[in-house]
């Protein structure tokens, strides 16, 4: 990142403070329900997330995640139903009387104050007296890694840079849960993914639940304990990252969570002896020469090559079978790919797999 | 650049077909002053020029006998603001309601415009923003005589007031005071509107999450970043308080301004009333200097 960064001491001193008096809870929500006007933009969500772990909702702008968080904070009242922090429940307190904070998601720094000031803020409001306030803010500041900037203001600061002051504004309060809004959306691809292991090791080090909203699903999978895939104001599936990728509970999980082959029932009774609708990664599908023999764990099926996808470290392929059912097949370029390796389009394979890689959609 | 160089040589063959313009291309101060003649002539022949008029007259003196105005050099003009009390007070009456306009201005400016950014529905934000800005539409005496019918003996106020036993406040300073407020209030309530509205409303949910509530964000949040526009809301709601004398004389009673005293001296005195139209002019002048020395105009 920049200078600054590395010019900021590399110790980690809160660790000592931030695990002392940990204090975390839980979040429970029961029937929620949320409509603006006619729209109903949440159904009747049950939902609990356990303390201290780092939980994702992933979903499709518009499927709801961004709602159910603002109700968790407060910002939006519910229709129906109750939330509760740590088994009280907080489902009419304002959100000034929440034990949570928020990572927004243009960081909604305050413009006309310095970074301390920022970072100081809600102690000020809390009427925290002045030395301690000093004292909580370098600590918030050295656990972002940016003492340095602590008298600049908000603009003067890269997106990055500004991404850590608000999470040290939120962190410095010590909320039972943290709640972030989509934090990394503006940040470019690459420092996005450092961004991530930087909120991976700060979760760890405060040991406080994390809810984290994200359109993402790569980012959701890196970071999560257990990730709540939202469809249209529903939970589609909550489960740790390798259940929801391994084991989609539903068409739209598979789906949404990267790419995946799905067959239909008619295809996958006559491929693999199965009467049902049938996922299968794209990663999971090998190519075999037309003639090959297929082992008894393995299912597969007679293909055409219609098209070759170089992605530099992958290589994708699509095939296609005599009863038009389309499969995508993807190979690391773990060697050095020349004109005789992988398929050419137009040439006659068997995509094959191995039948307990592909997982039943119920 | 060799290959822009022929691109140059084109284009000065084709300037003979304009000369004019060629000219003016060539002479940049030339260009300049073509420019800026029409709106010099403007500001400094017929504004600047009858503004210094004006100062010089005031050192000028009236024969007492004729009402005839002989050039001269006195500062008796200026003295009397300061030895005659009618006057002292007049000046202070003046500037106490130019400031109570304005702080009244800005008091119902910011409620209502957080109001308008950030709760109302397009609709009614629509409706108060015509609201807001109607009485611009109407004439400055249109609004006076709406004053003046409302606040009358027998108007609105003292008929809603009378079977609680009380009068409303008739034609006195604080009926000027409303009037002006109703007369300058677009000038604090648009900028001030305009200056909430780009608040990100982030800013507002981030506040509260930090566990202020609602007068804490707008004292902490709201007024600082607003603090540009309400100036500049003030230094139109004062400025123009200050220089009116209709509204004191339709329904202030027996409330004089500096405004009355300058009116009623334009033809008996026109040498007292371009003295005591300094007056005016010197508190605006130590209005901007207090807003320049807050800071607040290097963010306008």
């Amino acid at each position: 990142m920049s200078v600054t960064d590395t010019v900021a001491e590399p110790s980690a001193p809160s660790k000592a403070s931030g695990t002392a008096g940990l204090q975390t809870s839980g979040v429970t929500l029961r029937g929620v329900t949320k409509r603006f006007g006619d729209f109903t933009a949440v159904a009747d969500l049950d939902l609990d997330v356990r303390p201290g772990e780092f939980f994702s909702m992933l979903g499709p702008s518009g499927s709801g995640k961004t709602t159910v968080l603002r109700m968790i904070a407060g910002f939006e009242p519910v229709t129906e139903g109750s939330i509760s922090l740590g088994g009280a429940d907080v489902t009419a307190l304002a959100p000034f009387d929440r034990d949570v904070n928020t990572v927004f998601q243009d960081y909604a720094l305050f413009p006309h104050l310095s970074i301390a000031d920022n970072v100081a803020y809600g102690l000020k409001v809390r009427k925290v007296a002045k030395a301690e306030r000093a004292r909580a803010v370098q600590r918030a500041l050295e656990q972002v890694r940016l003492s340095s900037v602590a008298e600049r203001l908000p603009h003067q600061l890269s997106g990055g840079q500004r991404q850590r002051i608000a999470l040290a504004r939120a962190l410095v309060l010590k909320p039972k849960v943290l709640l972030l809004d989509e934090p990394l959306g503006a940040l470019d691809k690459q420092l996005r993914e450092e961004m991530q292991v930087e909120l991976k090791q700060i979760q760890r080090e405060v040991g406080i639940t994390f809810i984290f909203v994200t359109h993402d699903q790569e980012e959701a999978l890196t970071l999560s304990d257990r990730v709540a895939v939202f469809n249209n104001g529903k939970v589609e599936q909550v489960g740790s990252p390798v259940e929801v990728y391994e084991q989609p509970a539903t068409e739209f999980v598979a789906g949404f969570l990267g790419v995946s082959n799905l067959v239909g029932p008619e295809h996958a009774s006559r491929i693999a002896g199965i009467d049902r609708l049938i996922s299968i990664r794209p990663e999971r599908v090998r190519l075999l020469p037309a003639d090959a023999q297929l082992a008894s764990d393995e299912a597969g099926v007679a293909a055409t090559v219609v098209e070759t996808v170089y992605t530099g470290a992958n290589t994708r392929t699509i095939v296609e079978t005599a009863e038009g059912l389309r499969l995508i097949a993807s190979r690391q370029n773990d060697h050095r790919p020349g004109l005789s390796a992988g398929a050419q389009r137009g040439d006659r394979v068997v995509a094959a797999w191995t039948r307990d890689h592909a997982s039943v959609v119920p | 650049m060799t290959t822009t160089a022929p691109a140059r040589v084109d284009r000065s063959s084709t300037a003979g077909t304009r000369p004019l313009s060629t000219m003016l291309y060539r002479r940049p101060r030339l260009r300049l002053a073509g420019l800026l003649a029409i709106p010099m002539v403007w500001l400094v022949g017929v504004y600047i020029f009858s503004l210094a008029m004006m100062l010089v007259t005031a050192f000028w003196v009236t024969d007492p006998f004729t009402s005839k105005v002989k050039p001269g050099f006195t500062l008796d003009n200026f003295a009397s603001i300061f030895t005659t009390p009618a006057y002292l007070a007049t000046s202070l009456r003046t500037l106490g309601i130019a400031l109570a306009v304005t702080v009244v201005c800005a008091l119902f400016a910011v409620p209502l415009g957080i109001f308008m950014a950030k709760i109302a529905s397009p609709w009614l934000r629509g409706v108060l923003a015509v609201a807001i800005t109607l009485p611009l539409w109407a004439g400055y005496l249109v609004k006076i005589l709406a004053m003046r019918i409302t606040f009358t003996e027998e108007g609105f106020f003292n008929w809603a007031l009378a079977p609680l036993g009380i009068t409303g406040p008739g034609f006195s300073i604080v009926t000027v005071i409303l009037t002006l407020t109703y007369l300058w209030f677009p000038y604090m309530a648009v900028p001030v509107y305009t200056a909430i509205r780009q608040i990100p409303v982030n800013l507002f949910d981030a506040s509260a999450d930090m566990g202020a509530k609602s007068w804490t964000t707008i004292r902490t949040v709201v007024l600082p970043l607003i603090k540009p526009a309400l100036l500049a809301g003030s230094i139109f709601t004062f400025s123009l308080s200050l220089g009116d004398f209709i509204a004191a004389r339709f329904v202030g009673g027996s409330t004089q301004m500096i405004g009355s005293i300058i009116a009623s001296n334009i033809n008996l005195n026109p040498p007292m009333a371009a003295a005591f139209s300094v007056v005016p002019i010197v508190f605006v002048l130590l209005y901007l200097f207090a807003v320049r020395k807050s800071g607040a105009l290097r963010n306008l």
